[in-house]
């Protein structure tokens, strides 16, 4: 598995993973400035997911489009790009976004900032760290996030929420 | 966690009073909104509500929204919230980052 670390900050409500991959970073940063290949990894595979608008430039969005692939329920998120250097940085905002592709601002969103660093030897270090801003926002996130199909039964995320 | 002069004033002044070492009790064992907490003694909702806010301000209890509740729960079960809902999206971040190692890999 690429993930070679995570680490999780419970009091600033912050997630870092860390992984390692074969390749050179311009190989790497093509896999978030590609529309094409971007959208092969961003959802699960039991929602297909579609770039609709791509612009990876400081102040430019991005909107894409998840279909579930067994109910066909349709669900739009919308990336503001806050910061980019290429091939090395990225700091997106990512928010839920209606049917029409407008922001939902509504909806709590989360901030993530991507760091690639190649090492000798044509390997890469990309490093993620997701800033959540609440709990709430948080637990709202994944009664939504059912877009995100990895808790695909409606239950499963009732059990999260009751756990707590 | 280190604690400095002051906050291990507000820390035993919160802990002096009979009624708020009380509602921590309570807090501990349960889940109780703020109203909930309110009915268990003979005071306003407005004196219980400040017996809260100074608990919360020796960073002893939380208070969590929950709909329109306010959910009054110990520092400890608010970092375990933190783990757990963090848990979700490690679990997200980590099948995401496995399928950029495959497509990365159908490149070469």
């Amino acid at each position: 598995m690429p993930v070679t670390s995570i680490d999780k900050d419970l009091e600033a409500l912050t997630l870092t993973l860390t992984a390692e991959y074969d390749a050179e970073a311009k190989q790497v940063w093509e896999l978030w400035a590609n529309p094409r290949k971007l959208e092969r990894w961003w959802g699960p595979p039991t929602y297909p997911c579609t770039f609709i608008e791509h612009d990876l430039s400081v102040g430019g969005e991005m909107l894409y489009k998840m279909v579930g692939d067994e109910q066909g329920d349709e669900h739009y998120g919308r990336w503001r790009i806050l910061a980019v250097d290429s091939p090395n940085f990225i700091e997106i905002q990512d928010v839920f976004a209606n049917d029409d592709g407008s922001p939902n601002d509504d909806l709590p969103s989360t901030r993530f900032e991507v760091m690639i660093t190649e090492r000798d030897g044509g390997h890469t270090r990309m490093q993620t760290v997701s800033f959540f801003g609440s709990l709430e926002a948080m637990e709202q996130m994944i009664e939504m996030g059912m877009v995100e199909g990895i808790e695909a039964a409606a239950g499963q995320i009732d059990a999260i929420l009751a756990e707590g | 966690m280190e604690l400095d002069g002051e906050e291990v004033d507000r820390l035993f002044h919160a802990l002096a009073d009979r009624t708020r070492r009380d509602i921590l009790a309570q807090a501990m064992t349960g889940d109780h909104s703020v109203s909930a907490l309110a009915r268990r003694y003979p005071f306003s909702f407005a004196a219980v509500q400040k017996h809260v806010a100074v608990l919360e301000k020796a960073g002893l209890v939380t208070k969590q929204k929950h709909g329109r509740e306010q959910r009054v729960v110990t520092n400890i079960q608010a970092i375990e919230r933190a783990r757990t809902l963090l848990d979700h999206f490690e679990r997200l971040w980590v099948e995401r980052l496995e399928r950029f190692e495959a497509v990365l890999e159908e490149e070469d």
